[in-house]
């Protein structure tokens, strides 16, 4: 019985406090930005975390993906939708829910595309995490011409921005290319000129 | 480009197998490893605190009953340490801690993670301090996996070894594992999430200020400090409710596939490990190669599945496969891979939503999950499971042949058999009795709050296969937080772990050849040869 009792303590001990404490002695002072989170400021103020995607409806701004955390991405409450290819929710939605079609009817509008456009598959869908801070280039790419008269900007001037924080497979063969959203829309900021920030909610 | 990652993979997998595999021998026979002048202070102060004579081996019961009461310990501290987190200081504030920690809540979370399993039926960022999660749950990760590769030592020696009544000593193996394997490997590897972005701090959760001038709560925690052992010890149950999906916890391609590596790294090796101390390192090979093939068939399977356009969608012109929960960053290449790895090591961190992946998707993470995780397999099960298989392989042959059947040198008789058919039928029975239970009862389906009809079944079915089988990943549309689900899917949990692991362990004790058995070397040897062939077919 002594070895039970003490092994549980002693090793808890060893892997519950001793570890992490010295995980967080070598790992805090490496990466500190990392660390707490990625968070970016501007002007004094945490605008956001580099990691963790926002929500942007006006259309200055390039737009993340449709979420299912809490009310749309909310920092606290992770999650998918859940909901199964076949069930008729997914594609038709419901009073208090969007669905798919309804998605790519306002994605189409939002960036004047013909109805039967083709629009990328993660433009329309919930992310897993429902913080997804990314798009895809080609969401990106159609998006692009609306923020551009949005902002009284040129077209190529906002696709060189796009072009220039795309970030491809990760060392060459990692996952998939990609736009981070939050960084754009600051980088579109910084070189087009801020947007007042909206007073609603 | 999903397929280069993919065959990438593999190819570390099993280009680490040997080297990887002849070190976990090195550690396992208490021979000189490079790590020894570090550690062998630590191990040898460890063992005079428990009072624990690393000489002194012990017989598959005891180790079987050490075992349990590890495991009965850990479940205990765990236990209290969730009942009483409501006074643990720290963050995060109360009002975030949204899911009460009910008993039953709690006392699944304690199996749940010594037994490797970790089903969460709650979500991270909602229900637990950051105190409970360090103290007990990475403490957990670290302990149930370091007991589980320590099972998969004893298991090899029980059957490696010619003539003797004993199998090793736990609280060695136990100590051993931690000190040479998971511990060192981790801190290396949590370092390279932090540098990734997995945050590492104790802050309240940080309110900031969008471009579009709203507040946006962003939960934050030492998230760094679980995200790796998670992989590494195959437990899988992640820092935030997304699991593996969440930026946090796994920000990058390359911390997905870390990640990736550390699951499937040390299982493929001890198949290394148990060939070389049998002495017969083809079998060890051959049992690798089988896991490979398996595993290309499931891949492939939800590869095609997921990466097509979903045919729902057809007729609204939408372009790409299916990106419903799953993350851009991942696409469906990564979050195809990671489904495979983490459904056949008993891991569960998935990084994409399966209860959203097509039909033909959820099949294999199903249909590895019902196989008893033979493909890698949790650390240290892995090496049972998959023998236990072979076994069964091997006495149908000797069936056919009618012969008494041998593997790796061990005689398999009517005795061995009846373990060898408990250990197989246990899995089915637990699994198929509580689905049914399931469905039929209120409070079963009442579960059924997202997805109903055919998914619904899929769902209760993955649920109780995914306990059984130690894995932990779930269909998240169920709602799996109720009484009714925290106690079936604890004991399905329950003889996963320990059920399975004493039936395996009775058999590596019993397949030792007592000396009465053979008076005679000569005769003996004219059995094996011929059925030699069988351990390499």
């Amino acid at each position: 019985m002594r070895p039970a009792i003490l092994s549980v303590l002693a090793l808890t001990l060893l892997t519950g406090c001793a570890l992490p404490l010295l995980l967080a002695a070598i790992g805090r002072p490496l990466f500190p930005h990392q660390a707490n989170g990625s968070l970016i400021t501007r002007h004094g103020v945490v605008v956001g975390s580099e990691l963790i995607g926002q929500e942007f409806s006006r259309p200055e701004y390039f737009q993340s993906r449709p979420s299912a955390a809490g009310t749309g991405y909310d920092g606290t409450a992770s999650g998918g939708t859940n909901l199964g290819p076949n069930n008729p929710r997914l594609k038709n939605g419901a009073a208090d829910f969007a669905g798919i079609r309804h998605l790519a009817e306002e994605y189409r509008k939002r960036n004047g595309l013909a109805p039967d456009a083709p629009i990328p598959i993660d433009a329309v869908t919930r992310s897993a995490s429902g913080l997804d801070p990314d798009i895809t280039p080609a969401n990106a790419a159609l998006q692009t011409p609306r923020v551009a008269r949005a902002r009284g900007a040129s077209e190529a001037a906002v696709r060189r921005l796009v072009e220039h924080y795309t970030k491809g497979p990760q060392v060459g063969f990692l996952g998939n290319a990609r736009v981070p959203v939050l960084d754009l829309d600051l980088a579109l900021d910084q070189s087009l000129g801020q947007v007042a920030p909206s007073t609603s909610r | 480009m999903r397929w280069l990652e993919y065959v990438v993979f593999l190819a570390i997998v099993v280009g680490l197998a040997r080297p990887v595999g002849l070190y976990l021998a090195r550690v396992c026979q208490r021979r000189h490893t490079f790590l020894d002048p570090v550690l062998q202070p630590i191990e040898s102060r460890l063992y005079r605190l428990l009072g624990v004579r690393p000489a002194q081996e012990m017989t598959a019961g005891v180790y079987t009953i050490c075992f349990l009461l590890f495991g009965a310990g850990c479940t205990a501290v765990l236990f209290a340490i969730l009942m009483f987190q409501r006074w643990l200081p720290g963050g995060p504030a109360d009002a975030y801690l949204t899911t009460p920690m009910t008993t039953d809540l709690a006392a699944n979370t304690a199996v749940s993670f010594t037994t490797t399993t970790t089903w969460q039926a709650y979500a991270g960022e909602q229900t637990l301090r950051y105190l409970a999660q360090v103290v007990g749950l990475v403490a957990q990760n670290f302990l149930a996996g370091a007991a589980g590769l320590a099972l998969g030592f004893a298991f090899i020696r029980g059957i490696a070894r010619e003539r003797s009544a004993t199998i090793g000593n736990f609280w060695v193996d136990l100590i051993r594992s931690l000190l040479w394997v998971l511990l060192p490997l981790t801190l290396i590897g949590s370092l390279l999430l932090i540098w990734q972005g997995v945050p590492l701090n104790l802050a309240p959760y940080t309110t900031v200020h969008t471009l579009e001038g709203h507040a946006q709560t962003i939960a934050q925690g030492p998230v760094a400090a679980l995200e790796f052992i998670k992989n590494l010890g195959t437990n899988g149950g992640g820092f935030f409710n997304a699991n593996g999906a969440h930026p946090y916890a796994n920000p990058t391609p390359f911390t997905n596939f870390l990640g990736m590596l550390a699951i499937a790294v040390l299982p493929a090796s001890l198949m290394i490990t148990l060939g070389h101390m049998t002495g017969k390192p083809r079998a060890g090979w051959v049992l690798l190669s089988v896991m490979l093939g398996l595993f290309l068939v499931g891949l492939a399977v939800c590869d095609r599945a997921e990466s097509a356009p979903p045919p729902q969608l057809t007729g609204l012109h939408i372009a790409g496969g299916n990106m419903e929960g799953k993350e851009v960053r991942f696409g469906v290449g990564d979050s195809v891979l990671t489904a495979i790895v983490t459904s056949n090591t008993s891991t569960g961190s998935y990084n994409s939503m399966h209860d959203s992946f097509q039909p033909m998707g959820v099949l294999p993470p199903l249909v590895f999950m019902l196989l008893g995780e033979v493909v890698f397999g949790g650390l240290g099960a892995g090496v049972y499971s998959i023998v236990m298989i072979a076994l069964i392989g091997v006495f149908l042959g000797g069936l056919m042949v009618g012969r008494t059947p041998e593997y790796l040198g061990k005689k398999i008789t009517s005795a061995e058999t009846r373990w060898i058919a408990l250990y197989a039928l246990l899995a089915p029975m637990v699994v198929l009795l509580l689905t049914a239970a399931a469905v039929v009862a209120k409070a079963g389906l009442a579960g059924l709050g997202t997805n109903s009809g055919p998914r619904g079944f899929t769902e209760i079915l993955f649920a109780y296969a995914s306990c059984m089988a130690n894995n932990g990943q779930t269909m998240a549309g169920l709602n799996a937080n109720s009484v009714f689900y925290n106690v079936t899917t604890t004991i399905a949990m329950l003889a996963g772990r320990y059920g399975l692991a004493a039936l395996a362990l009775s058999l590596a004790g019993r397949s030792q050849p007592r000396p009465a058995c053979r008076p005679r070397r000569e005769p003996c040897r004219a059995i094996r040869q011929p059925s030699a062939r069988w351990s390499s077919a």
